[in-house]
């Protein structure tokens, strides 16, 4: 079998196992009452990774490029209740034009 | 079963996910015609889509195997990108009605953005909403893997349009109707905070993706800031 059709198995088998941990031993049953402020919580911390890996991260690298200004001007966009949608708009074509600009 | 779910049902799912589901078919364009020039052929990057559906698992997948890495190496990204899926499922575990198989595939449809979508709020996930706005994105980022390594050739370098800033963006948007809270202030080890739970979280989280992101491996640094939620916890009453 090619190395190509191992890794689609491999992590298919594997991020399935992952996600269905939870749901297949836990489902239906109430979390104990203290981890309810903590579940909670976990939407706020794992958005808020995602956005400044997504920002700032070159694989293993920080750095600043054309995302921060697409990402910047769609806090403002957010600020001014603009759609989800014109939100990632704006984003991807302050980014891009940004890029077109630094060649 | 916990008691209550919420309001919403199949169709508010299915209406909320749009225009994130245009975004992701965007991304799973970009995602075709990088995983084909990757040299991962047509057909598996279409099957990954189906059975992986974790766009920055796959993303990691393909360009290792393009920088020459070993099947392992690549795998073994993905999966820890998907790691923060443990945690993820656990939370909305108690809201799954049915049995396993329905749990399963509630389970394959949870992603960072229909888990957000089904959030009612204080720990309470809608799991109509979840199956509804997971099966959106799934066939989004399906058809988009398959117009990529179709169409690939006329697209071009998709990083040119800044896709890759339209996710964080997508987040953020996320993130901000989650930081309000009931409290105004945190308590974190006998210290109280004048800014709500949700916003210290968040905070604390990004701190810690981006303090990790240089000495961790993709992946770890996401699942580490999951961690922050840990201010939450409550002492036994």
């Amino acid at each position: 079998m090619s190395a190509v059709w191992i890794v689609v198995i491999v992590s298919g088998v594997g991020t399935l196992a992952l996600k269905a941990t939870g749901p297949v031993l836990l489902g239906g049953k109430p979390l104990p009452d203290r981890f309810a402020g903590v579940v909670g919580l976990l939407g706020p911390a794992l958005l808020a990774a995602l956005v400044a890996i997504g920002t700032f991260a070159d694989g293993q690298r920080l750095v600043l490029d054309g995302r921060v200004l697409g990402v910047g001007a769609a806090a403002v966009a957010i600020r001014f209740r603009a759609p989800v949608l014109l939100v990632v708009i704006i984003a991807a074509a302050v980014t891009a034009t940004a890029r077109a600009f630094a060649g | 079963m916990a008691e209550t779910s919420g309001d919403r049902g199949f169709r508010e799912g299915a209406v909320a996910v749009v225009p994130m589901a245009v975004a992701v078919f965007g991304f799973g364009l970009s995602y075709g015609v990088l995983a084909r020039a990757a040299g991962m052929g047509g057909v598996a990057p279409v099957v990954m889509s189906v059975t992986t559906f974790a766009g920055s698992a796959q993303f990691a997948a393909a360009s290792v195997l393009q920088a020459g890495g070993a099947a392992a190496t690549a795998a073994l990204s993905a999966i820890m990108l998907n790691a923060r899926y443990l945690p993820i499922g656990v939370t909305v575990a108690p809201w799954l009605e049915g049995g396993v198989w329905s749990r399963l595939l509630h389970a394959h449809l949870t992603v960072d953005e229909s888990w957000v979508i089904a959030a009612e709020g204080t720990g309470r996930w809608n799991p109509r909403v979840l199956l509804a706005a997971g099966m959106g994105l799934w066939i989004a980022w399906i058809l988009g893997t398959l117009g990529g390594v179709l169409f690939g050739n006329v697209i071009g370098d998709p990083t040119r349009l800044g896709l890759d800033a339209a996710f964080p963006a997508l987040f953020l948007a996320l993130l901000v109707p989650q930081l309000r809270s009931r409290e105004r202030a945190t308590e974190v080890a006998g210290l109280r905070i004048g800014a709500p739970p949700p916003a210290i979280a968040a905070l604390l989280g990004a701190a810690i993706a981006l303090a990790l992101t240089p000495f961790a491996p993709a992946g770890v640094p996401i699942v580490a800031a999951g961690a922050a939620c840990l201010i939450g916890l409550r002492g036994r009453r």
